[in-house]
């Protein structure tokens, strides 16, 4: 059974296990090195890895550096803006999933030295590294849009979901009252890559049906605005979402970025393709542009000619080997690959990441390729998905094919996401999915 | 590891309820077998009467599995979208009525009623 497995089967868990046990994968033999390796990001790709390379690894020496105490389960932030999980669904230790043997540092990364092979952190440690491996997520650009700021969210119908928990919850706060309201309830994402392209359609879906089940959908107008000109860069689901959405009703505004707010008069500021066009709103979804984090830049690991001013670094799309530096890969969020900004894609970037690492350890190369797989449970209402997979050519890559069909709105993806996503999540972490 | 291995479900059923859980739930569904088979051999047949008592609680064993379900999971019957929910559904129900069965049969057996105790009798 080589299928993409990113999600399995809680319901036909039973049969399916009783089906799979016979051809249970032999674990690769230790290898024994005393190489110095330093994953930056103790995030989901970084702690799957690390948790990988101490089964793998006999005697290397591994430091993960990452300032922030907690892990966020990031794919759960959709259901906590909607009002049906709890902000501390997503939360928990980094240090809890860390295997023993690994060193955790906690702070922040200021510049890595390719050359010299060197870490240096903000608190002024110095780590040198035999292998590097940057998995240092994404940074929130909240501040490019003019006139709003993080305190902001919560109040006066305004939602980010994507900036925590916290302000996950805050969001379901302000869209509450829309949907005990009505109104006009804008929804956007932004023009940069960003993490879980399905995210921003998956929050507009839920809070329609929010508004249905409440009974004040009538009183209520749901604009999506795109700076893109499609719903979606997998051109058959684009399709799709965009017949769910005259469906249920909701408009679209393609090719309008979001510039800036005027909390005051509930009033948001897009650039057009006519130019500037002001939208009313009395719920606004912001999700800010995305960009890697700033040593990437400054340390010349970035692409150069792609994604300018993104800053994702510059790794083949296939090995995540960084194209000028073959000690450095990246993967997950940083990544500069065109798909892949989810955790589904994390599960299946860190085995190829930790093939050609345990390779290059042992003076080989790795034989083991990323395609670019990316999954999406696409909420389409409380209750329903569809379970979109895809990869690098926007093929569709269903990992039940015949059995669940990827672009129908199906109970069983929703089951998925509610009760399977997480805890294949958790055994990724771990190392065991 | 990107293959369904049993390795694999094992892992994602111990972070869907928790290693203690999970595996107390398996300890706790291992005993109701070793009880029933227990009990079959001790009877050395299958007793029609209380085999009627199980048959009778199959149906609220499936609902009430189907019933939890749900309400684990926010959703419900207007959410079957295609066959394969539909088939889920009924597998959720399947089980939740053999497991009931089982139960009450075993029960019956080892603790008895008064019509059970009767039938032992007859």
């Amino acid at each position: 059974m080589d299928r993409r497995q990113f999600l399995t089967l809680a319901a036909t868990g039973g049969a399916a296990a009783a089906l799979a046990g016979t051809d249970g994968t032999a674990q690769p033999a230790t290898v024994a090195t005393n190489a110095r390796i330093v994953i930056i990001g103790a995030g989901a790709a970084g702690t799957a890895l690390a948790n990988r390379l101490v089964r793998r690894l006999d005697g290397a020496a591994i430091t993960l550096i990452d300032a922030r105490a907690q892990h966020l389960y990031q794919p759960g932030l959709s259901l906590v803006a909607a009002g049906l999980k709890p902000a501390d669904y997503v939360v928990s230790q980094t240090a809890e999933w860390l295997p023993s043997g690994v060193t955790l540092l906690a702070d922040r990364v200021a510049a890595v030295d390719p050359e010299m092979r060197r870490v240096d952190t903000e608190g002024g440690e110095s780590v040198e590294y035999d292998y590097l491996v940057i998995a240092s997520g994404l940074m929130l650009d909240h501040d490019a849009i003019e006139g709003f700021s993080l305190d902001m969210v919560g109040e006066n119908g305004i939602g980010a979901l994507y900036a925590g928990p916290e302000y996950a919850a805050r969001t379901w706060t302000a869209a509450a009252r829309f949907v005990d309201e009505g109104g006009r309830g804008l929804f956007t994402r932004p023009e940069t890559e960003m993490k879980c392209a399905g995210a921003p359609l998956k929050h507009t879906f839920l809070i329609d049906d929010r508004l249905r089940r409440a009974g004040t959908r009538a009183a209520a107008e749901i604009v999506y605005a795109a700076p893109q000109g499609a719903l979606f860069g997998v051109p058959i689901v684009s399709e799709r979402v965009r017949m769910l959405f005259s469906d249920r009703n909701v408009e679209t505004r393609m090719q309008r970025t979001l510039k800036a707010i005027e909390p005051g008069r509930k009033t948001a500021i897009f650039d057009g393709p006519d130019g500037v066009e002001e939208e009313p709103y009395d719920y606004l979804h912001l999700i800010p542009p995305q960009r890697a984090p700033d040593f990437v830049v400054q340390s010349g690991l970035a692409w150069e000619n792609r994604w300018v001013g993104q800053g994702w670094a510059d790794v083949d799309q296939y090995t995540l080997r960084h194209n000028r530096y073959d000690t450095i890969w990246a993967v997950g969020d940083v990544a500069g690959v065109p798909k892949g900004k989810t955790a589904a894609s994390v599960k299946w970037q860190v085995p190829v990441v930790e093939d050609h690492l345990v390779a290059a350890v042992q003076g080989g190369v790795g034989s083991k390729s990323y395609q670019g797989y990316t999954s999406c449970p696409l909420i389409t209402r409380i209750g329903r998905a569809m379970l979109v997979e895809f990869d690098y050519n926007n093929d569709l890559v269903p990992s039940f094919p015949g059995l669940i069909a990827p672009l129908e709105e199906l109970w069983i993806s929703w089951l998925m996401k509610e009760v399977a996503l997480k805890a294949t999540y958790n055994a990724m972490l771990r190392g065991r999915a | 590891m990107q293959e369904l291995t049993f390795e694999t479900m094992l892992a994602v059923f111990e972070e869907v309820f928790g290693p203690g859980l999970f595996w107390a739930m398996v300890a706790v569904a291992g005993l109701i077998t070793l009880a029933y088979l227990y009990v079959l051999i001790r009877d050395r047949a299958v007793s029609w009467r209380k085999f009627l008592w199980a048959q009778l609680s199959m149906p609220v064993g499936a609902v009430a599995a189907v019933l939890f379900v749900q309400a684990m999971t926010d959703s419900g019957f207007g959410d079957i979208g295609g066959p394969i929910d539909v088939i889920v559904l009924l597998l959720v129900a399947t089980l939740g009525a053999i497991g009931m069965a089982i139960l009450v049969y075993t029960l019956e057996a080892l603790i008895g009623s008064r019509r059970t105790r009767a039938d032992d009798a007859g």
